[in-house]
């Protein structure tokens, strides 16, 4: 039988399988990037402008390690995608692993791929199907985006560059978790793997950027994130640096054909190791249960979340200098000195880490939803375990965790900030509240997970859309001066900016009682419903 | 003594599906009793009802005395539940799992657990990916048979068992007969139904169209019978409760309503018999015209 018979029916359907999600991300996406272009080209409309702030962002180790350098200020394409070129292409990355996971490995630990194998399938078929479905959606994505900013009248030779960086990007990712898909015999580690190796590739970028021109740049030939950035964009566009990943690639894939050639359906390549016979003491309640199956991944996000508190908490001190030119001396001034200038990028960090915080809790919650499809649920539920008892298992997971990642971040920034402006007892609580205070919006989105899990199940993934939208509201609701009642829509508006502005109670009290209301009203809708 | 589970006029929809259609089922204390019909009847429907885990439309359902929607906490403690298609945690072992269950359920016997370890020849350490569907059932027939649980509800407890696992379940489960425990048993192993049940209920449509015990239910069935005659019988085939009467010379064959059995023998002995075979009718023979009646009436 020809290897890759059923390539074509396999696509087809997972095109079918995905025909919201996929479209859904396609637009998230192509809005970032358009709407970010029209609201800063406004905002940066004169060169004098465009100088000032690409000369304070590079002069920034924190902002180039988050989001690399303005690579040509006299560009108005350069500096207006500047922001999204950096961590929005990351997101990218991660959306083309994940469904590239979901279309090989997903298919297979799930037993789906086993029934249709059966019919006219070949051995290659679903991971050609797979990589079709991603390369696709990122290739549509690349031509509305090009569209859309040639559109903008920016330059066309740029659009197209920008837009295959991110082109480039989807497909680094999605050829690095098609060799996971075959190492391991879950997609939650396959996923789990791709996004390490994503993180690290971020890192490296970001080590590379953060020291500017004196830094250690070679580091940037070293990440999938460094090579777009050599694309320069609207900045000189080098096509020829496109050929990596390209070519990176295409080692991946050969890999990852060569892997399905040499395992068996369902197999990994890691073995599977061997586990206790008996479960230990505290495999005894349905906690214990959501412990073992969420500590995993909330140790991870600890971890990255160290890693991240140490990084900011180490450039902190360096914002002061960051305001270049004399406009932003005088800007620096008014807004109180120093001090204010620290105040403001801690709450920016802050804010950041609440949106991963609150990736972290729907993810959380929507363990209960994958157990409850995965027929996991069933059991536990068979036995003297009551509905709310097994869901409070999980959803602690997402009230706690998000405490203790902000917590992570608080302690870390504040101890390496505070140590290195030898003002620990000052330095300290101010950032560690900053952290603590973001807590209620993130429980509010654990909320409206809850809610939507117990009384609209179908619609559960619905929370990552949600979570997308109210990112963008607020990276984009100030740009295109948005009305207020539209931006009070999202919780984290509705935080106070600590440590620069007062405290208010009214609002954080708020918030969590919207999130209380909201999580009693799905684990009551989740007690009365059927279980699917 | 009151009955373990009774259902009466059970009815569940799925959007326009009606799954269960006002359905009965009663399960006497003490009984194994089978649960049986052609694929897409209703039986996983019922049981997920019997377990709470969802909510019935209408019709009344008691099981060891309670509702099951609403006792949940004090009814779970006393059953235990395979389900027919058994998955696990990927990262959990076999061991971890059974012991898991069981203190979920409120305690396990260790000494039993470890037999059955034995008896299902089981490696308890590997994780839940690793284990073939086979010994994935078999992690949760342990753990539900090493619970000291007085009602076991088996939802096609075998699929996937080898035959010699399967002669080793059955043995357990006739253990766990006399030992005084109930047991709900869905099954299409009629061999296994056979030689477990006391008696079965049939289920086509999300109804219960059959219900008895074995030998009630062989009662409403044909006995086949070949006979030599020592002349041509006469009017043999228009005799009320005969079918498929073959008569070929003093040669015939034929299948007759058991309880029409005695007329048709008096015609045959005033023929004279020279030789006779009577075939009771097979449990394959009653599902299958059951399961058969399904096909014709889909068509
Ligand atoms: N969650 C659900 N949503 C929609 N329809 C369902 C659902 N569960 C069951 N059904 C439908 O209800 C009917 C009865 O299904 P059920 O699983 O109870 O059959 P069964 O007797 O257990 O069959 P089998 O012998 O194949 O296990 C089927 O038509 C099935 O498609
Ligand atoms: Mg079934």
């Amino acid at each position: 039988m020809n290897a890759l018979a059923g390539t074509g029916l396999l696509t087809k359907l997972a095109f079918r399988r995905d025909r919201v999600a996929v479209p859904f991300w396609i637009y998230l996406f192509a809005v970032t990037a358009i709407g970010t272009a029209y609201s800063s080209r406004a905002a940066f409309d004169t060169l004098h402008k465009r100088v000032d702030f690409a000369a304070s962002v590079n002069k920034n180790p924190s902002m180039l390690a988050l989001y690399g350098p303005v690579q040509d200020a006299a560009s108005v394409g350069s500096v207006s995608l500047w922001k999204v070129g950096g961590v929005a292409s990351a997101f990218v990355g991660v959306v083309a692993l994940l469904l590239t996971v979901r279309h090989t490995r997903g298919d297979e630990e799930s037993g789906r791929l086993e029934l249709v194998s059966a019919g006219v399938v070949g051995r290659y078929a679903a991971l050609t199907a797979g990589l079709i479905t991603v390369v696709t959606t990122n290739l549509v994505l690349a031509v509305l985006v090009t569209i859309g900013l040639v559109a903008l009248g920016l330059p066309a030779a740029g659009s197209i560059a920008f837009a295959l960086g991110w082109f480039a990007v989807g497909l680094v990712f999605a050829a690095v978790a098609a060799v996971t898909a075959q190492l391991t015999t879950t997609s939650r580690t396959a996923s789990g793997l791709a996004i390490a190796f994503l993180g690290l590739c971020y890192l490296i970028r970001a080590g590379g950027d953060a020291g500017g021109h004196d830094g250690p740049t070679w580091l940037l030939w070293l990440s999938p994130f460094g090579w777009v950035s050599h694309l320069r964009p609207y900045a000189g566009d080098d096509w020829w640096v496109l050929l990596i990943p390209v070519v990176f690639s295409a080692v991946c894939v050969a890999a990852a054909f060569a892997l399905v050639g040499r395992r068996d359906i369902g197999a990994g390549l890691l073995p599977d190791r061997l586990g206790p016979a008996e479960a230990g003491a505290g495999l005894a309640g349905p906690l214990g249960l959501a412990w073992r199956l969420q500590r995993g991944s909330l140790l991870a996000w600890a971890a990255g979340f160290v890693v991240y508190g140490a990084a900011i908490g180490g450039v902190t001190a360096n914002v002061e200098d960051m305001v270049g030119g004399k406009s932003g001396r005088d800007v620096l001034e008014k807004l109180g000195g120093g001090q204010a200038m620290v105040d403001a990028f801690t709450n920016v960090a802050m804010s950041l880490m609440a949106l991963f915080a609150s990736a972290y809790a729907v993810q959380a919650v929507l363990r209960l939803r994958s157990e409850e499809t995965g027929r996991l649920a069933e059991p536990i539920l068979a036995t003297k375990v009551g509905r709310a008892g097994w869901a409070a298992g999980h959803v602690l997971f997402a009230v706690v965790g998000p405490a203790v990642l902000m917590a992570l971040e608080g302690v870390i920034v504040g101890l390496v900030h505070g140590l290195r402006s030898h003002d620990l007892g000052g330095q300290f609580p101010r950032i560690f509240w900053s952290a603590i205070v973001q807590l209620p919006a993130v429980w509010v989105l654990a909320g409206i997970t809850v809610a939507l899990f117990g009384l609209a199940p179908r619609l559960a993934a619905a929370a990552w859309g949600l979570l997308g939208l109210f990112l963008l509201l607020g990276e984009l609701g100030p740009l295109l001066k948005l009305k207020q009642w539209a931006m009070d829509l999202s919780p984290y508006t509705h935080v106070p900016k600590l440590p620069g502005a007062p405290m208010r109670t009214m609002p954080v009290v708020g918030l969590v009682v919207v999130a209380g209301l909201l999580t009693a009203a799905g684990l009551a809708g989740f007690r009365r419903r059927d279980l699917s | 003594m009151t009955d373990a589970i009774s259902v009466s006029g059970l009815v569940k929809s799925f959007g326009r599906t009606r799954a269960l259609d006002g359905l009965d089922l009663t399960v006497q204390t003490g009984e194994v009793h089978g649960f049986l019909g052609p694929n897409g009847a209703g039986k996983s429907t019922t049981i997920r009802v019997l377990l709470g885990l969802l909510k019935a439309d209408a019709g009344e359902v008691s099981l060891l005395g309670g509702d099951p929607w609403r006792d949940v906490a004090t009814l779970h403690r006393r059953i235990a539940y395979v389900p027919g298609d058994v998955t696990l945690w990927p990262n959990l072992s076999g061991g971890e799992v059974i012991d898991l269950l069981g203190r979920l359920r409120g305690g396990q016997d260790a000494k039993r657990k470890a037999e059955l370890l034995k008896r299902f020849e089981l490696d308890p350490r590997k994780k839940g990916r690793a284990y073939s569907k086979g010994n994935r059932q078999k992690v949760a027939l342990i753990a539900a048979l090493a619970s000291d649980a007085e009602l076991l509800i088996l939802d096609e407890p075998t699929s996937g068992l080898d035959p010699l696992m399967e002669e080793v379940f059955q043995r357990c489960v006739q253990e766990e007969r006399d030992s005084g425990r109930t047991v709900l048993l869905s099954s299409h192993i009629l061999s296994e139904v056979e030689a477990l049940c006391d008696r079965v209920s049939i289920i086509r449509k999300g109804r219960t169209v059959e219900s008895g015990s074995l030998a009630d239910l062989r009662h409403l069935t044909r006995t086949s019978i070949s006979v030599e005659l020592a002349n041509p019988p006469n009017g043999l085939a228009d005799l009320p409760g005969v079918h498929n009467a073959k008569i070929e010379g003093r040669r015939v064959s034929l299948e007759v309503d058991t309880p029409k059995l005695d007329g048709v023998l008096a015609r045959l002995t005033e023929a004279g018999v020279r030789s006779l075979i009577s075939r009771p009718p097979t449990l394959e023979e009653l599902f299958l015209r059951h399961y058969e009646d399904e096909t014709a009436a889909a068509e």
